[in-house]
């Protein structure tokens, strides 16, 4: 089973990297850009079939480790 | 006197750290390799900068899971002092002995410049010698952030160590150097025996370094 989990900065968190990258867009000519925010893309493979066991242990895996929840949100799609 | 260094893969001031603690308590400290599973008795345990695992995935956040540091953890419940530098304030940061977190920089930049930092507690076992002292910082992610509850609870709890000032000791946005929060250049815990900091007070610890404002924070927990 692969897992896909999305890491981003809270939205009250200033993100400069968003904010440069967004500049870097307008100059490229994008003009409508309103807002980028930067994040993480963390694939997990795990070698069960229970989705819900899983949706469980990705959870705790981002609770513990993969997210700081001071300062990022986290989400996980299960395929 | 009784002294410990944590050393991880990637750190990078370990022994810089050695050095300035034999150097102001005449006592060598024992260098513990992270993979060890306990500490003997300290009176000391010194968490050092560098670049552990590589920053992989957020600065600390590798080496907060190391061995060790189970018992750092509950080495500093126990109320041993223990001191995170630079790399060490975000590794005990990550392993839940310190609130908030260390951000990249507001510059997007690596800083690496000499800046001035003055004790906002003046109590604490570290900060007790310190006044507006002069020492270098060296990090990319050093812009502390806490939420705004936690940062009434650090302030409430007088857990702010250190922060940013110019040479008159004032605190203000131009003596800022990397965004952080009410210019928070290290943090203690609630009972005040782990304190984390990113300016390097090991690398201003002698004449040869060009200053030896430092060695205050040494002197504050060795003596």
């Amino acid at each position: 089973m692969l897992a896909k989990i999305y890491i981003t900065l809270k939205k009250d968190v200033l993100d400069p990297q968003g904010s440069v990258i967004a500049n870097s867009l307008k100059s490229l000519g994008f003009n409508n850009i309103e807002d980028v925010r930067q994040g993480k893309f963390i694939e997990v493979k795990l070698n069960t079939e229970n989705k819900e066991t899983a949706n469980k242990q990705l959870n705790e895996m981002c609770e513990k480790l993969l997210a700081n929840l001071v300062i990022e949100d986290y989400k996980v799609e299960i395929d | 006197m009784k002294s410990h260094v944590i050393v991880f893969p990637g750190s990078n001031c370990d022994r810089d750290v050695a050095v300035a603690i034999k150097n102001i308590s005449g006592h060598q400290p024992q260098m513990v390799w992270h993979k060890e599973s306990s500490i003997n008795q300290s009176d000391l345990i010194v968490v050092p900068g560098g670049f552990s695992y590589g920053d992989y995935l957020r600065c600390g956040a590798m080496a907060s899971t190391s061995p060790i540091m189970q018992d750092v953890v509950k080495k500093a419940k126990e109320g041993v002092p223990v001191l995170g530098i630079c790399n060490g304030f975000q590794i005990l940061i990550e392993s839940g002995l310190l609130d908030g977190a260390l951000m990249r920089n507001s510059s997007l930049s690596f800083i690496c410049r000499d800046i001035l930092i003055k004790p906002k507690n003046q109590s604490s076992v570290f900060t007790k010698k310190t006044q507006v002292a002069k020492m270098p910082i060296a990090h990319n992610e050093g812009n502390f952030f806490v939420t705004s509850e936690q940062l009434k609870k650090i302030q409430d709890n007088d857990q702010i160590a250190f922060q940013y000032c110019d040479e008159n000791g004032n605190v203000s946005e131009h003596s800022n150097p990397n965004g952080s929060l009410e210019n928070i250049a290290g943090i203690l815990n609630e009972n005040k025996n782990v304190l984390g900091m990113m300016p390097h007070p090991e690398r201003a610890a002698e004449l040869a370094h060009g200053c030896e404002d430092g060695k205050t924070i040494f002197e504050s927990i060795l003596n």
